[in-house]
């Protein structure tokens, strides 16, 4: 892949590397013993490592070139594994009832603990599918995502609290609320796009933090909310096993729902003009479709799910406070859809699995997790910047009417 | 054929210092091709945008008689409601929805005559799903009216130039106008692809459709048009037939500059 010449030039970069920092790598003046101590060694570490980055920098921007150009004659669109595996019900099916097998019996072969990790990456997998509605699909970078999980959270908590209303009777309310949010949030950042779109959402997700940290006759403040009960089941009395299996569970349905959902509203009329905002939003209003309406739906859309989560979050942990709910939360969330692959469902899916299961299983990392995490999204962005999974478009099939002539 | 669906008066439009409009009259009638032509700069595609709701004009009006129904004032109208209107466009710089599929683009331009929403998505009730199926139909009749059927199911951004140019007046089609803007359509085509082109407009013309267009082909221009609008800083210098317009002085000077006459 390196030639003898690109070789040459990377040696080349290396001695001019080396050269340039002898004076403060090498040479060092000890004023005691008034002497010059000559440290070689480290004109071969600068020597090494420029060589060895400056090759891994020629075979990037190499590969980079090739891609382009691949890209430019393929006129194609490519098929990977995953795709083909998902386009073949004869794959798919016994793929589908396996992984469905495996759900459902999982509570009966891990521990506890296994299942409530589970439990936390289901959460995530809803809370990746919801983002994606605005991030991947209508392509409205939100960076305050975690503020619809946090009003989820605290209905709970405090309509509880205040009223004693069940989980039951919380869980559509605190999605109707997220929902709610979601088009307060969307109102005055109509406007805005990419980056000034970010830090408008970012600004939202901190300042429902700083409100719930803050007004401690509302929230309680930092000390948060305690014995939030957890889900019932029909007026049964559950033992904590029992009540992780049925969350675990509940987390199952709720995935499924989020996957029929999210899908069948991706491949609407909808979900087209979501897209189409987020490829051209001048184009699209140009060919009639309402921005505002549009826009505020991704944001009500995408915010129910968190506010759903939420619910189920408050009832999970039985106690809330602002520190669950900070931007790293946003930033995971956001990762898991960038990661998985933006607008993909499986992609999410996939994605939530990984972020949120490998630390958990890598804990003997622990102290290197965020470094790791950071290196995964940056090679990420540099390999594969259209995620594990990319998104492929539906096809469509033509078929003539009745009575008309092909 | 002479009853007006467009009617422009005194449009103008500032940009700080600069007026890109100023003073312009311009009426399209029904069933008519009219096109604006003018050197680079003049305001041609600044016209567009102010009659489509893109830009909102500093002054003047813009009136539109759909066929059947009283006139409406566009000034202040958003784009999608120009286009509710009956009024559709293209562009210039073409501006496709990359990722989606050739079909997709198209279906996006039945946005505005379907009305399915969250529920019917989740639902998919048989409400929606005839209408899912209307929008697939009819978008496939208009690819295969542009020759694109073929690559219904391919992304926009793998087709030719030529070819996204035809998607995007297909696009633009969907919506079911009554007055179609086309700007530069021929721009960045080969003669044959041009070939093709005049002949789909003029299909279109034959089927009734009215047609506003911007070009730089004179060829194109001067074959298709009934009638011509000239343009030069924003202003309108000339109108009349293509024989008109060929042999109009002030035009001449406009596009072959102060020396054609030294
Ligand atoms: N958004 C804008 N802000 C400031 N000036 C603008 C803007 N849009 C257009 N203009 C100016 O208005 C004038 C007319 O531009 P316009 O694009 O309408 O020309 P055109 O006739 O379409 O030219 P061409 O044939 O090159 O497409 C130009 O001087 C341009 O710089
Ligand atoms: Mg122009």
């Amino acid at each position: 892949m390196i030639s003898l010449k690109e070789s040459k030039r990377s040696a080349l970069v290396s001695l001019w590397f080396m050269f340039l920092t002898f004076p403060i790598m090498v040479i060092k003046v000890d004023a005691i013993e008034k002497t010059i101590i000559w440290r070689w060694e480290n004109m071969f570490y600068v020597g090494f490592g420029s060589f060895i980055l400056s090759i891994f920098g020629r075979i990037f921007f190499e590969r980079q070139k090739n891609r382009r150009e691949k890209q430019l004659s393929e006129k194609i669109q490519q098929h990977n594994l995953i795709q083909i595996l998902l386009r073949e019900p004869k794959y798919l099916y016994p793929l589908a009832a396996a992984f469905f097998l495996f759900a459902l019996t999982f509570p009966h072969l891990f521990s506890t603990y296994q299942i409530n990790v589970m439990t936390t990456a289901l959460m995530y997998v809803v809370l990746g599918l919801g983002l994606n509605i605005v991030v991947g699909v209508a392509g409205l970078l939100d960076l305050g995502y975690v503020a619809f999980y946090a009003v989820g959270a605290y209905s709970y908590a405090l309509l509880n609290f205040h009223f004693g209303m069940t989980f039951w009777m919380v869980l559509p309310l605190g999605a109707l609320l997220a929902a709610l949010f979601g088009v307060l949030l969307g109102f005055p950042v109509l406007r805005l796009r990419g980056d000034y779109l970010a830090i408008v959402t970012l600004a939202f997700g901190e300042i429902i933090r700083l409100v719930m940290e803050n007004w401690n006759a509302f929230s309680q403040g930092p000390s948060g909310i305690s014995n939030i009960p957890r889900p019932g089941l029909l007026g049964f009395d559950l033992t904590l096993n029992q009540a992780i299996t049925y969350l675990y569970y509940l987390m199952i349905v709720m995935v499924l729902i989020t996957i029929f959902v999210v899908n069948r509203l991706q491949n609407s009329r909808l979900g087209r003009a979501w897209i189409a905002l987020r490829e051209d939003e001048i184009a699209c209003q140009a060919m009639g479709i309402d921005k505002t309406k549009t826009k505020l739906t991704a944001f009500a859309l995408g915010a129910t799910w968190a506010g759903l989560v939420g619910v189920i979050f408050a009832a999970k942990t039985t106690f809330i406070n602002p520190a669950s709910f900070t931007f790293l939360e946003s930033a995971i969330i956001l990762a898991i859809v960038v990661l998985g692959g933006m607008g993909s469902i499986l992609g999410v899916i996939l994605g939530a699995i990984i972020l949120i299961l490998l630390p958990e299983y890598l804990r003997a990392l622990s102290d290197y997790r965020m470094l790791a995490f950071g290196a995964i999204m940056v090679s990420m962005m540099v390999f594969r910047p259209q995620g594990l999974i990319s998104n492929v478009r539906r096809h469509y099939q033509y078929r003539p009417q009745k009575g008309e002539q092909e | 054929m002479s009853t007006p669906i467009l009617q422009v008066k005194n449009l103008g439009m500032r940009f700080g210092g600069i007026k890109a409009l100023d003073d312009l009259d311009l009426d399209v009638n029904s069933g008519e091709i009219v096109a604006l032509i003018g050197p680079n700069g003049a305001g041609k595609t600044t016209f567009f945008n102010c009659v489509t709701g893109i830009y909102n004009p500093t002054q003047g009006d813009v009136v539109l008689t759909p066929p059947g129904t009283p006139a409406i004032r566009l000034n202040g109208l958003k784009p999608n409601q120009v286009a509710e209107k009956g009024m559709a466009r293209t562009f210039q710089n073409i501006r496709l929805f990359q990722k989606m599929t050739v079909l997709e683009n198209v279906m996006i331009g039945r946005h505005c005559r379907t009305n399915s929403f969250i529920l019917g998505a989740i639902l998919r009730n048989t409400a929606t799903r005839q209408e899912e199926q209307e929008t697939i139909h009819k978008s496939y009749k208009i690819l295969q009216k542009m020759g694109l059927e073929k690559h219904a199911n391919d992304l926009a951004s793998n087709l030719s130039y030529g070819a996204q140019r035809r998607l995007e007046i297909g696009r633009a089609l969907a919506t079911e106008p009554f007055l179609l803007l086309l700007d530069e359509p021929a721009a960045g085509m080969n003669p044959q692809e041009t070939q093709e082109l005049i002949k789909l407009i003029n299909l279109l013309q034959r089927e009734g459709q009215s047609i506003l267009l911007i070009e730089h082909d004179m060829k194109l221009v001067m074959e298709l048009s009934h009638r011509i609008f000239v343009m030069d800083y924003g202003r309108r210098i000339a109108m009349g037939t293509p024989e008109e317009i060929r042999n109009n002085p002030v035009v001449i000077k406009a596009y072959l500059g102060e020396s054609a006459d030294a």
